[in-house]
């Protein structure tokens, strides 16, 4: 740990890395708490992995990989929402091909992207050592619209996620909603791709607001809470992974599941005894 | 003295599918009514309720409400569903659930308004549920959360209020409870409740309309054998007073 530490002053790779999981804890608490309480865990899913479709076609077509993976998350989104609320019988199935249809493009395309070695590797599990100052400036921003954007549409949000038939005989316009609701999710997901890849980013939207929500009891708090949580869990991960030299988006989701399983256990028992 | 209709159905049908749920059923509610609308399971109740609110369309025939069509009237009606639709987990307190049902006001969306407070004040008063108001709704008892979902509806101002077996889940006691509550605000506003139990809801609402896919349109005082034979089918009868 004083080894990571010391490393951490020298090194101004470390401290992006550091800084860019603090970030992206930031939207991940927050976009997290509702996918919890909405429990669209699966939607979530099926979003971060069609991504990779969004970041095959930039590469292809030699554009930045970032805004392909933003405008497949947007176009996902929209489409898993509009799934969600018109074929409810089949949802998930839907998604299901959604998810898998959109990784599959993008491992075809970039397979098939002459001359320009992408590594698939570092979407797959996340380059949080290679993050630029560029992407810090990008994730900042992120979090300063997601922030806003709950700040003003939090009674929307909550109606919505609440009790979506009460919403729609109250006269909120629910679908315009949810889908902001997921495009935010969706934004998210592509911070959260650039710590720990598209495979995992589902741990690090779900964990620390799932432990958040077993002690807190409002969504705010429960915000919160998950903010604090993401934070220690990465700060945690990147550590640990710096002296044994491990992957680091990989140890971050060891470290937060560990922390879901011992939260658990502990609110169970707590639970039993009362 | 003219008797207004706030709730006009006219000749409607509608189905799911292959399944006929609703045929050419025609039924208006006065001002000021307390109708119970009885029937079996499947018969059709539920969707009778949720063609006023707008949620369905008629396959055919007309539906107003408040004189206008569903939409407009929509945000006037308070709405009690039979299964709360969210999930008791969800951490909102019963203040924070109440005051959801005066979404539909004017800027209501983004901040309450002190009109917003007193109404779910009071509604919470009404349902006796204002000393809970700090509790986290997975906290309550089933009958405590049917008193949040009927304040709820209250907080609205709702002209009409329409409730869907608001008695399917809690013990007889409290039924009573939420009955004498409905007399009271009857007073009031329109009131049109669904509910399986015949004999029970004929002591308190002033008409009751049968429904299984069609309608038979009866004032409470002629319950008989045949009309439940009619429509329930034959079923062995047991007379008991109130």
């Amino acid at each position: 740990m004083a080894e990571f530490i010391q490393a951490l002053t020298h090194h101004e790779f470390l401290q992006n890395a550091l800084l860019a999981s603090m970030l992206a804890s930031i939207a991940c608490g927050i976009s997290g708490t509702y996918v919890v309480v909405k429990r669209i865990g699966y939607l979530a899913g099926g979003i971060s992995h069609a991504v990779l479709g969004g970041v095959g076609a930039a590469v292809f077509f030699g554009q930045e990989p970032t805004w392909g993976a933003l405008l497949a998350a947007a176009v996902t989104a929209l489409l898993v929402g509009w799934i969600h609320l018109r074929a409810r019988q089949n949802e998930d199935t839907l998604i299901s091909a959604v998810w898998a249809v959109g990784m599959a493009a993008g491992i075809l395309l970039i397979s098939q992207t002459k001359g320009y070695g992408v590594d698939l590797m570092s979407y797959l599990f996340g380059n949080i050592l290679m993050v630029s100052r560029r992407e810090l400036y990008f994730m900042g921003v992120a979090d300063i619209g997601v922030v806003a954007l709950v700040y003003v549409l939090h009674r929307p949000f909550l109606a919505v996620t609440f009790d979506e038939e009460h919403a729609r005989i109250r006269g909120v316009p629910v679908e315009l909603v949810y889908m902001v609701l997921l495009m935010m999710v969706a934004l998210t997901v592509v911070l959260l791709i650039q710590v720990v890849g598209l495979i995992l980013v589902i741990a690090l939207l779900a964990l620390p607001a799932a432990i958040a929500s077993q002690y807190a009891g409002s969504l705010n708090r429960i915000m919160g809470l998950a903010v604090v949580l993401g934070w220690l869990f990465s700060a945690g991960g990147l550590a640990l992974s710096f002296g044994p030299d491990l992957p680091v988006g990989a140890t971050i989701v060891m470290v937060a599941g560990l922390g879901y399983l011992l939260s658990t256990a502990l609110s169970s028992a707590r639970r039993r005894r009362s | 003295m003219s008797v207004s209709n706030v709730i006009e159905i006219v000749d409607v049908s509608y189905s799911f599918g292959e399944l006929q749920v609703l045929e050419h059923v025609t039924l208006s509610v006065q001002d000021g009514e307390f109708l119970g609308l009885v029937g079996p399971n499947g018969g059709g109740k539920t969707t009778l309720l949720k063609l006023v609110l707008g949620l369905l369309r008629p396959d055919q025939g007309s539906v107003k409400v408040l004189s206008t069509t569903v939409d407009e009237a929509r945000r006037r009606l308070g709405y009690v569903p039979q299964y709360a639709g969210f999930q008791r987990d969800y951490p909102i307190t019963v203040e924070e659930a109440v005051m959801l049902g005066c979404l539909g006001r004017n800027g209501s969306l983004f901040g309450w308004s002190s009109r917003d407070h007193t109404a779910a004040a009071q509604a919470m008063r009404e349902t006796e549920i204002y000393d809970l108001r700090k509790r986290l709704i997975g906290a309550l008892s089933g009958g405590q959360l049917q008193r949040v979902l009927i304040a709820r509806a209250l907080a609205s101002e709702p002209e009409i209020l329409v409730l869907d077996e608001p008695t399917a889940n809690i013990d007889l006691r409290m039924e009573e409870n939420v009955f004498e509550l409905l007399r009271q605000l009857n007073q009031r506003m329109t009131i049109v409740v669904v509910s399986h139990d015949i004999g029970f809801i004929s002591r308190y609402v002033k008409r009751v309309a049968c429904l299984n896919r069609t309608l038979v349109c009866h004032q409470t005082s002629v319950l008989s054998g045949d009309l439940i034979k009619d429509l329930y089918g034959p079923v062995h009868m047991i007379p008991h007073e109130h």
